[in-house]
This record gives C-alpha cells, sequence and structure tokens, in this order.
C-alpha cells in the first residue's frame, strides 16, 4: 500500500507507459470505449426514462378510462348485440363497492366518436371544437394545468348549471386577439353564450383530447345535448398504493352487474388502464437500462482483456528490462505491484476519459433534444453511484487483468531473462 | 570475501543431468582482482551466476563477507543482489528507455533511497567514470564504452562488496575494452573485490590473480603480477 502513493512508484509506472505511447493509446481506447458505451446508452435510456414519464405527468399515472360498446353475450334474457349505456347513477354505486377509488369524473363529449362538435362563434370568428362536460374531479386526475388568472368549472358551475367554459391554448389563439385576455370573455357555443372561466394548458397523455378542447359543466352540456343521466365514459383515479389493475376488475364487475351484463362478456364495459400502460413503458425503460447495463459491462470487460493482453505482450518484450531489474534487486513483489498498478492506472485513466467524452456526447444529446417536447426524451443523465460502480468495477478488473501477466513477470528468471537477446 | 567450499551444480537436460561444476574450492580475499578464464562450457558463467545469486547451487557452501548464503528465496536473493553485489555485464544491460543517470538511479531506488540522493549519489559515480556530461543522455546515444562505463557506474552506486562482470569487454574493441579495463583496476586501486569471468588472456593478465576452469574444475589457481591497462 506504501508502493501506492511513493512518487517513485509512479515515475517507474509512467516510465514505462511512455516507453510505448502508440501501443498504450490504442490499449487504452479499448477501455475507453466501453466506458464510453456505458455512460452514453445508460444516459440515453435514462433520458428515454425521463421522457415517458413526462410524457404521462398530464395524467394521474393510476388513471383509468371506463367506457361502455355492446354487449357479445345474451344474458338474463337479453340478447347479445344490446348497447349499454354508463349512467350518473353509477357512479355512487362504484364508490361504494370497490375499494381504492380516489376520484371518479364522469365525462360527455360531443366532437369525438362520431358525434357533431360545438360550433363556436366569436365576432366574425368561427370554428368547430369538441365539448366535454366535465366534473369539478376531472383535473384532480388529469393533470392538465389551468393558465393563471383562471380557473377549472367548479361544484357551483354545476349546481346551477353555468354557461361557463374552459377553453384550450389552441382555441384561445383562434378565437382571440393575440394580446386580449379571454377571461371574463363571452363566446358562443351552438348560439348559447359562455363565459370564458379559464384556459387549459395541453398536455399530450393517453387516449385523446387536444389542445381546442372546451370544457363546460357536465349539467349545463347534458342541458344543452339533452343528454339526462347518459355518461360518455368515466375517468377514474385509483389510490397511490393500491393495484391499478385489480381497481379496473373490480370496476368493471360492478358496471356489468348494474347493467345486467354476462360476467363474461369482454365487450361490453372497455376500458384503458393507463397505469397499465405507465407501468409497461417503465418497465420498458427499465428494460433498456439493464441492457444498456449489460452491453456496458461487457465491452469494458472486453476492454481490459485487451489491456491485460497488451500487459502480456509487454511483459514478453519487456523480459530482459525485468531481468536486469531483478538482477539489481528488485524483489518479486515489487516487480509484480509494478505491472499490476500498470494495469490499474491504465484502466482507470482510460476509464476517466470515457466518462468525461460520454457525459460530452449526453450534453450534446440533451443539447439537441430539449425544445424537442414530442420526444420522450429528457436529461439524460447516468446517476453519480452508476459512474462510480462502473470505475471501481473497472479498477477491480483492471487488478485482476494484471495478476495474469505480473504473475508472468514474476515467473522469470533473472539469469534466463539476462540470457535473452 | 567469498568462501566457496566443494560446489557442485548441475543441470537437468531431459533424461540427462549435465554435470558442470564438480566440486569447487575457491576464496577470495578483499580487494583481490580475479579473473575467471576457461573456454565455453568450462562452467565460468554457471560459477558467476551462483555467485551473483542468480543462480542456486546443488550443493557446498557460499559465504559472502560472512553471511552464509543459503536458503534463498527470490525476494531474499534480490535483496542480497541489491545489498552485496554489482553487475557488470557483456551486452551492458541498460535499460534502454532511461536516461544514463536514471539506469545509475535505479539500483539505489531498490535500496529505498530518497529521489534526491538516489540523484546525487548516482550523478558522483557517473563523474567518477567520466560522464557526468552525459547524464541525460539514453544509452542509444552512447558508444560501447560509454555504455559500459554506466553499467559500472550502476553497478558502483549500490556500494557492493563485490564486483562481477561477465566478458566486460567482449562486445568492446581492443582500445575501448582497455579503456574500460584501466577503470576497472582503479577501482580495484581503492579497494573493491573485483571478479571478472573472460576468455581473453590480455584481460586476464590485467588482474591480479588468475583462476582457470576446465570441465567444471579449477585446473589453475594463481596469483598474477598485474599489467596496467593504459
Amino acid at each position: 500500500m506504501k508502493r501506492l502513493f511513493d512518487k517513485d512508484t509512479w515515475q517507474e509506472i509512467f516510465g514505462s507507459i511512455k516507453k510505448n505511447r502508440t501501443r498504450t493509446i490504442i490499449t487504452m481506447i479499448g477501455v475507453l470505449w466501453g466506458i464510453f458505451i456505458y455512460i452514453t446508452l445508460a444516459g440515453s435510456s435514462k433520458g428515454l426514462d425521463n421522457g415517458f414519464e413526462r410524457a404521462f405527468q398530464s395524467i394521474a399515472s393510476n388513471s383509468i378510462f371506463v367506457w361502455a360498446q355492446y354487449t357479445s353475450l345474451p344474458y338474463a334474457g337479453y340478447k347479445a348485440e344490446r348497447g349499454i349505456q354508463l349512467k350518473l347513477s353509477d357512479v355512487d354505486v362504484l364508490k361504494k363497492r370497490v375499494q381504492g377509488i380516489k376520484f371518479i369524473a364522469p365525462r360527455n363529449v360531443a366532437g369525438v366518436f362520431g358525434s357533431a362538435g360545438g360550433s363556436i362563434v366569436r365576432g366574425t370568428k368561427t370554428g368547430t371544437y369538441s365539448i366535454y362536460g366535465e366534473y369539478p374531479e376531472y383535473i384532480k386526475i388529469a393533470t392538465s394545468k389551468i393558465y393563471d388568472g383562471g380557473r377549472f368549472i367548479n361544484e357551483s358551475d354545476i349546481k346551477y348549471e353555468r354557461k361557463v367554459c374552459v377553453i384550450g391554448e389552441r382555441t384561445q389563439l383562434e378565437l382571440f386577439e393575440e394580446d386580449e385576455d379571454p377571461i371574463g370573455k363571452f363566446i358562443s357555443i351552438n348560439k348559447m353564450n359562455f363565459r370564458v372561466v379559464g384556459v387549459h394548458k395541453f398536455v399530450q397523455g393517453g387516449g385523446f383530447g387536444d389542445d381546442g378542447d372546451i370544457y363546460i359543466p357536465f349539467a349545463t352540456f347534458k342541458k344543452i345535448f339533452n343528454t339526462g343521466e347518459n355518461v360518455n365514459f368515466f375517468m377514474i383515479a385509483a389510490d397511490e398504493n393500491v393495484n391499478g389493475v385489480r381497481v379496473e376488475k373490480e370496476i368493471k364487475a360492478t358496471l356489468k352487474e348494474i347493467h345486467k351484463i354476462h360476467p363474461d362478456d369482454e365487450r361490453a364495459i372497455a376500458g384503458f388502464n393507463l397505469g397499465e400502460v405507465f407501468r409497461k413503458t417503465m418497465n420498458f425503460a427499465n428494460g433498456l437500462t439493464f441492457l444498456s447495463l449489460v452491453v456496458g459491462i461487457t465491452t469494458i470487460l472486453a476492454g481490459v482483456i485487451g489491456i491485460g493482453n497488451i500487459l502480456l505482450i509487454s511483459v514478453k518484450e519487456r523480459t530482459k528490462e525485468i531481468g536486469i531489474r531483478r538482477a539489481l534487486g528488485a524483489t518479486p513483489s515489487e516487480v509484480r505491484s509494478q505491472i499490476i498498478l500498470e494495469s490499474v492506472f491504465l484502466t482507470t485513466l482510460a476509464g476517466v476519459i470515457g466518462i468525461i467524452l460520454g457525459s460530452f456526447v449526453l450534453y450534446g444529446i440533451n443539447a439537441a433534444t430539449i425544445d424537442m417536447t414530442d420526444f420522450p426524451y429528457t436529461n439524460p443523465t447516468v446517476p453519480i453511484p452508476y459512474v462510480l460502480g462502473a470505475l471501481g468495477f473497472m479498477i477491480i478488473l483492471g487488478t485482476l487483468i494484471g495478476i495474469i501477466p505480473a504473475q508472468r513477470a514474476v515467473s522469470i528468471k533473472p539469469i534466463d531473462a539476462l540470457r535473452e537477446e | 570475501m567469498i568462501k566457496i567450499k566443494d560446489l557442485h551444480k548441475s543441470y537437468k537436460m531431459g533424461s540427462n543431468s549435465l554435470h558442470v561444476l564438480k566440486g569447487i574450492n575457491f576464496d577470495v580475499e578483499e580487494g583481490e582482482l580475479v579473473a575467471i578464464m576457461g573456454s565455453s562450457g568450462s562452467g565460468k558463467s554457471t560459477l558467476l551466476n551462483i555467485l551473483g545469486m542468480l543462480d542456486l547451487l546443488d550443493s557446498g557452501s557460499y559465504e559472502l563477507d560472512g553471511v552464509p548464503i543459503k536458503d534463498l528465496d527470490e525476494t531474499k536473493a534480490a535483496n542480497y543482489r541489491n545489498k552485496f553485489l554489482g553487475f557488470v555485464f557483456q551486452s551492458f544491460n541498460l535499460i534502454n528507455y532511461k536516461t544514463a543517470l536514471e539506469n545509475v538511479t535505479l539500483p539505489l531506488y531498490y535500496q529505498g533511497l530518497k529521489r534526491k540522493d538516489r540523484e546525487e549519489t548516482a550523478l558522483k559515480y557517473l563523474d567518477d567514470v567520466g560522464l557526468k556530461e552525459w547524464a541525460t543522455h539514453l544509452p542509444s546515444e552512447l558508444s560501447g564504452g560509454q555504455k559500459q562505463r554506466v553499467a559500472i557506474a550502476r553497478a558502483m552506486a549500490s556500494k557492493p562488496k563485490v564486483l562481477l562482470a561477465d566478458e566486460p569487454t567482449g562486445a568492446l574493441d581492443s582500445k575501448t575494452s582497455k579503456e574500460v579495463m584501466a577503470l576497472i583496476q582503479q577501482i580495484n586501486k581503492s579497494g573493491k573485490t573485483i571478479l571478472i569471468v573472460t576468455h581473453e588472456e590480455d584481460i586476464a593478465k590485467m588482474c591480479s590473480r588468475i583462476v582457470r576452469l576446465k570441465d567444471g574444475v579449477i585446473m589453475e589457481d594463481k596469483k598474477n603480477k598485474m599489467i596496467s591497462a593504459i
């Protein structure tokens, strides 16, 4: 250990490394490449990971969509192919029977699934947009942002069936002047005047919806579109710590019971479990991280083996030098530690350079993708413990691989080494 | 200084055993300059290797400056070599990527001296062999005679009890050989015990004692009236 901190030891090591500059550099490139690949891959997969997380952040990651379709099986005297209609009263039943539901937002929509949207008029500007009937719960599940100065639909909007609306960013751009504050202004939806109370910033999540959507109170929607107690779909958030798949199953089972659907009917009640999709996507990202780890480590391994190989050749070439050193009084352990330290030094130096180069590449990727909001790629980083782990791994490998040429060097008898010409 | 009693050494060559040294009895007093002569195969190099602890003896005893040299493992041998012996080789055996000065400091490095002390000592010895100005030169920039002088400086730097020289002039022309021998004689004059293996009569005559080996035994061991090299 004392030798490790001795300036002279390093002098000796630098001396013999300098002697074969080209060979040393070529050898180091092997390890450098390994750690470079590892850092770049690990950072990139982390970036992808972050990107997915960002893509899903607009929706609570344990949210579930449920909607009704046509039955596929006859049941309780009803024929198959019966259309099912979800009702507002389902909400209370679901809340009562299914454990782990945090919020339920019943939603109605005009303008998707083939139905006509709302025709909007403001002064001379017109457009057709999807109109959603919303409960206040929606904004707690979909974490769309409402711009400063505005608000979302609230309880009293529902209670008094107010004619208020929340418009999208695009709607604002298309209906209002650039410097005009839309809050408090009126727009006409299907020839009825609605007061704008908020503007939402749309973030692409799962499912449908876009930046032109207009949200109005559920009760108002019911009146305008004459939908009665009908609900198009439920958006449900499960509690953070419950199994989303189980909640989805129970919700579907309960709805089947309410609407007298065969328990084995897979079609009548459809669902889309965002939490599940989120989990699967994250698993994919984790798989990529693992893959990058495997690729990185094996590449590092190959590089380190290359160093061992070169050192073996180097020892062979330096047989005579080692013999001279031995004749002058170098003990076997001195010879051994010199070779091992050379190996460790080369590995570590190559590793550090590789990490620096890898970081530059990640920095470059980050700079290139920072404005690409559609591309699921954010902040590619490699956690410091991973970097240190890789470095530690290399130092250990460097030591182990160094033992082979070192042992070879020690096994050379000085008398044989000196005889060699 | 050196006491050797009934030294035997044989090498295994496949199934045959080659008996190289067949009972050598041989003492060297302090301050002697001994030439060991013999044709190739006489065992002179083997004897020098055993004296230099580069090779192990089979039987007999070897005592250096009162220290019995036995039960040598590699580490012990290395330490003894470093402490007791200086080597000069026919092919100089300088490390080619180190400067003359660095080559001379090498045994001192293994003695554990501090860098500054090493360089001071090495420079002094380089000065003794007349190569102070060449300290920063690589061996490839030196002539054969200069290389051998660097090697002698290196051998002397560790203050050995005995200097062992294996054909020190074998790779040099006669003029340079004489210069190198003059240097060896000068070192001997200061009291150093020196053993030279050679097959050249001229060189042997420049020593104070000549030992002739043939087929692994000492044929003749006589004092010599030393001829000055220059």
